[in-house]
């Protein structure tokens, strides 16, 4: 009998019904980040736009390219491809050129996510695989940074690009106000520390995502950039600093909170909050490479698995010594 | 078995590298260039065709409880040879490969003919053996190589092929490069040999 005709249904419970739904989810995902993007088009003008449209076409365009082509089903309008676009897009310069966005795009949808099975199967962040290779791929355009309010294309180096090479005594006419609204070079996406809080904390209060990661993750890298602050101020930048500039708030708050690469448990959570933390920091104090997010979070999420198989939550009922 | 059947064994359905992953290491590490893989697979063919001749002849002398040091005495010698060889002959290629010729004596795909074949079989059969294997290693790596390097450096065997302004994908050329390629190289290995045997899953 066609189940859709059915009057009755006979099922077990649970029979509660419940509202949401992928494309529910990633499609309230994607609207909380229009915030951290319209400071990205006031900051860095249309070119904001331009790389954010390129990489939403991209990225779906490719998606819908490999459901013709993958054994499986992939509902490419299902909003998680589009997701991955502009999540793409807040993670590159907005001065990468068109071939750039197209590798980006088929790197993130093809090897991040459909290689592994897709939506729900990927090991690593899409978004931060396709970043990552990026990065190694193409040293120079991932090193060129448009100035903010300067729309005439011309590039510098991130505050945090500023302290790898010249040292933190650089830094001296940076205010903190700034950087947290957004007034400084960088990733389309990664500069407004407030807007992206603003947004996710919809988002936490939704329980779309779990306020341990990000929470823990940003915690460490304040408390351990604070320690070297304290021991050397002449050497180490202040932990404030380090929390506004860079990847730190996109990345803890938005690519750390994946559903699909994060921990299951609480205590996976917490982990994998701290360990993100930990080697952001280490990296951006010790590390060639500037800044450090990126390469955290793809580290942890092959620890994931892991973390869901030893660090379980406790059942109800169980009993101890059992 | 047929010579033919031998070799279509050792380069689709059994080969050392897309099929047996045997000899990872230089697999991956050597291979960011098409001459280089060459390099590096004919060098193994060399070794592994005349340990497999010598265990092979010897098979029944070696005792038993010894037999995984003195195969690896045999192979030992060949990898010296071969080392030094390449060393007079061919210098770039020797100072390209380096560290990873010697360790061609760890390489299981010969230790692992040795003794799951030559050990066993007639010195034709064994020569045969070593000489498909060898090739097939060399083909996996060539195919390999080639992608990696036109990938990397968008070139082929040395022969740039792309407009100089283009870019390349460094990534391909360095380490994560090559596990990238080689999955995707097995995928398509393994759809090629379902397609050899008819058999589709």
């Amino acid at each position: 009998m066609d189940a859709s005709k059915q009057l009755l249904v006979m099922d077990s419970s649970p029979q509660g019904r419940v509202t949401e739904s992928t494309s529910k989810i990633m499609n309230t995902v994607s609207l909380t980040l229009i915030p951290a993007l319209a400071v990205s088009v006031w900051v860095f003008g249309w070119d904001a736009v331009r790389v954010l449209a390129l990489t939403s076409v991209f990225c779906v365009g490719f998606e819908w390219l490999l459901s013709k082509w993958v054994s499986y089903k992939i509902d490419y309008m299902d909003g998680s491809a589009l997701l991955t676009g502009i999540l793409l897009a807040m993670n590159l310069p907005s001065s990468s050129p068109w071939w750039l966005i197209l590798i980006g795009s088929l790197v993130a949808i093809g090897l991040g996510k459909q290689v592994f099975g897709g939506l729900g199967q990927n090991i690593f962040n899409p978004v931060l695989v396709s970043r990552t290779f990026l990065i190694i791929s193409f040293p120079v355009e991932l090193s060129l940074w448009p100035k903010p309010f300067a729309y005439d294309g011309s590039t510098g180096a991130t505050p945090l690009g500023v302290l790898k090479t010249e040292g933190v005594g650089a830094l001296s006419g940076t205010s903190i106000g700034d950087l947290a609204m957004g007034q400084m070079g960088g990733s389309v996406g990664e500069i407004s520390a407030l807007t992206l809080l603003l947004g996710a904390a919809y988002l936490i209060y939704k329980q779309y995502i779990a306020w341990e990661v990000p929470a823990l993750f940003i915690g460490t890298v304040f408390v351990f950039t604070g320690i070297f602050y304290l021991i050397d101020p002449t050497t180490y930048a202040d932990p404030v600093f380090h929390m506004f500039t860079g990847g730190l708030f996109i990345g803890a708050l938005y690519m750390a909170t994946d559903m699909v690469t994060s921990p299951l448990t609480k205590k996976g959570r917490i982990v994998f909050g701290i360990g993100c933390g930990f080697f952001t920091a280490v990296i951006r104090l010790f590390g060639s490479y500037p800044e450090g997010v990126s390469f955290a979070i793809v580290l942890m999420n092959g620890f994931v698995p892991l973390l869901d198989k030893y660090l379980p939550d406790k059942k109800f009922g169980m009993v101890k010594n059992g | 078995m047929s010579v033919m059947e031998k070799f279509k064994r050792a380069f689709f359905t059994e080969n050392p590298v897309t099929v047996m992953l045997l000899g990872l290491c230089p697999t991956l590490a050597v291979t960011s260039s098409a001459e280089n893989g060459i390099g590096m697979g004919l060098a193994t063919t060399f070794v592994l065709v005349m340990s497999n001749l010598v265990i092979s002849i010897f098979k029944n002398v070696i005792p038993a409880r010894v037999r995984i040091p003195s195969f690896i005495v045999v192979i030992a010698t060949f990898v010296t040879i071969v080392d030094m060889g390449l060393q007079a002959t061919l210098y770039d290629l020797h100072k390209t490969l380096g560290l990873f010729i010697p360790l061609i004596v760890v390489n299981c795909l010969i230790l692992g003919r040795a003794e799951a074949f030559a050990s066993k079989n007639t010195i034709g059969q064994s020569l045969l053996d070593g000489v498909a294997n060898g090739l097939g290693f060399t083909f996996a790596l060539f195919i390999l190589g080639g992608i990696r390097e036109i990938l990397g450096s968008g070139a082929f065997l040395g022969m740039p092929i792309i407009p100089g302004d283009w870019r390349t994908i460094l990534l391909f050329v360095l380490a994560p490069g090559a596990f990238i390629t080689l999955g995707f190289m097995l995928v398509g290995m393994n759809k090629i040999s379902e397609r050899l045997e008819g058999t589709k899953s």
